[in-house]
């Protein structure tokens, strides 16, 4: 079975299966879409909770530690009570579209990278923002030096979120629907294959998503690495 | 040699992962035993105890409509209390149900795709065909019925969705529902392709839930529907209709092929299910009310 999985997997690549290019393009986009923004927001989010003083400030930090646990399949669960024909947002008939997908999947990321990055710049040495101060840097600047030193932190918890997204099943099977040609994603896929006992097509989608996955697993060994030898 | 470093990681990952997906390939020849064991059926059992020997195991595979139905959770504790055995159920569609059948995983399939099942006898993937029951499809739809579906034979229905080109949503996951609903089309003269015709790629549930938010049209099995539709704003509104009768059977998989397979249990599950007090159980099986299998065998003279 692992050999024809890996036969097939080799097949549909070259052939350009289009039914797979299909849903590999849209898990590709719809995480990265979905990462981008939770970036922006996480690392926003992130900062300020490291670096500003406020009352809730520790219940937070925990609230988004336990959000990195949450399953994939809760996260599903709440938008579709959302983005149900009968929920708060169901008029903007959102459910069973890709953007139902990203929502979900930023609600994913969210969490990730802002634990990463507060954490990472919690920990930086505190002699970081007595210098910039001394130096005269203004709040921007100042938030720029903090962003700047725990760069790799960030880059790495971005990567990291976008492997989960890319790889998670609950939600996009959930409010996404796994409609082929709209909302079917190589995980959906993967899923429908196994359930219709295509074992080894099931099996060819997983190489390709592995593969995807390795290749953001290389990128974060080459970037860990390359900060590494900067700071040596 | 630094700057080599990430690619001999990378060739360790590679190394790594294939590893894994080796074992995983190991583990695979007894999916049965790995998914049965996250059911219901293995845990609830009184005589496991009993089931000491491995030959007092049998490892059905069945759809989920049929263990959503709530059938074998009456029927089955009867045979294990009979036979002092053991049964793992392994509800999956009915494609992968069919596909455990022909790698050995199970010991007997209980379906309800007919042409599939014949196809599986024929090519000796299983021996022995015995019709069980059958329950009714339906098709559901919104409540203002545009396309006039209501009254008809399922087939003039769908005829007339696709005409009007209205919103239905197919399994598309070549389950047994899927199967029956590819024939219904057969008969239309082909299923027209239109923007509005949306596959799932998912089990009844969610498809139903799909289509009640999405106002289309559905063909469904009576049992799920009638577990769920009283959440839904559509309406069931072809039923009972000749052309979508369901029925169920089960088949013993070709002991000849698969040496472990426990044939004999197997075959005493199948005289179980078309035996007289069985048959009565499953036609007076009845949930809040609702009749969901109507027996196949009841007419029959059968020995116990």
């Amino acid at each position: 079975m692992i050999i024809d999985g890996i036969r097939d997997a080799m097949q549909l690549l070259l052939q350009f299966d289009a039914t797979v290019i299909d849903a590999a393009v849209r898990s590709l986009w719809v995480s990265l879409l979905a990462v981008a923004v939770a970036s922006v927001v996480g690392v926003g989010v992130g900062l300020l909770l490291a670096r500003k003083q406020f009352p809730g400030r520790t219940i937070l930090v925990g609230m988004f530690r336990v959000g990195m646990s949450i399953p994939t399949v809760l996260i599903g669960l709440l938008c579709f009570g959302v983005l149900s024909r009968r929920g708060v947002l169901g008029e903007f008939e959102l459910l069973y579209t890709t953007w139902a997908i990203v929502i979900g999947e930023f609600f994913l990321a969210v969490p990730i990278v802002t634990t990463w990055t507060h954490g990472a710049i919690a920990r930086l040495d505190p002699r970081v923002a007595e210098t910039a101060r001394t130096l005269g840097a203004g709040r921007l600047q100042r938030s720029m030096t903090y962003l700047s030193e725990a760069r790799l932190s960030i880059m790495l918890a971005v990567l990291t979120a976008f492997s989960r997204c890319f790889t998670e099943l609950g939600i996009a099977m959930m409010v996404g629907g796994n409609i082929p040609g709209r909302t079917r994603t190589l995980t959906t896929a993967t899923a429908l294959e196994t359930s219709r006992g295509e074992f080894s097509r099931g099996m060819a989608m997983s190489l390709i998503l592995l593969l995807i996955a390795l290749l953001v697993t290389i990128v974060i060994v080459f970037f860990s690495r390359g900060d590494e030898e900067a700071i040596s | 040699m630094q700057r080599r470093f990430p690619i001999t990681t990378g060739i360790t990952a590679t190394t790594a992962t294939l590893l894994l997906l080796l074992l995983a390939g190991c583990g695979k020849r007894e999916p049965a035993a790995i998914t049965a064991s996250t059911d219901a059926h293995t845990t609830h059992t009184t005589s496991t105890e009993l089931a000491k020997e491995a030959n007092s195991v049998l490892r059905l595979a069945s759809t989920t409509s049929t263990r959503d139905s709530g059938l074998l959770d009456v029927l089955l504790p009867v045979f294990e209390n009979q036979h002092h055995c053991r049964v793992d159920l392994i509800a999956v569609g009915t494609g992968a149900a069919l596909k455990l059948g022909e790698t050995g995983d199970a010991d007997a399939v209980l379906v309800h795709a007919r042409s599939a099942e014949e196809a599986f006898v024929a090519a000796r993937h299983g021996v022995r065909h015995e019709p069980v029951m059958h329950n009714y499809f339906l098709i559901a739809g919104p409540a203002d019925d545009p396309a006039g579906a209501k009254g008809s034979d399922a087939v003039a229905a769908l005829n007339k969705i696709a005409a009007g080109k209205h919103r239905f949503i197919s399994r598309g996951d070549d389950s047994g529902t899927h199967k029956r609903e590819q024939s219904l089309w057969e008969r239309v003269g082909g299923r027209p392709v239109w923007g509005e015709l949306i596959e799932s790629g998912q089990g009844m549930g969610p498809t139903l839930i799909m289509a009640d938010e999405m106002k289309a049209y559905v063909l469904t099995d009576e049992a799920t529907w009638l577990k769920q539709s009283e959440r839904f704003q559509l309406v069931s509104l072809v039923r009972e209709a000749p052309d979508l009768q369901n029925p169920y059977a089960v088949m013993v998989v070709n002991p000849d092929r698969h040496p472990g397979v426990n044939a004999s249990l197997a075959n005493d599950f199948v005289d179980f299910l078309i035996s007289r007090s069985t048959q009565k159980l499953i036609d007076e099986y009845r949930v809040d009310g609702h009749r969901f299998f109507h027996a196949d065998r009841l007419a029959e003279e059968s020995s116990e």
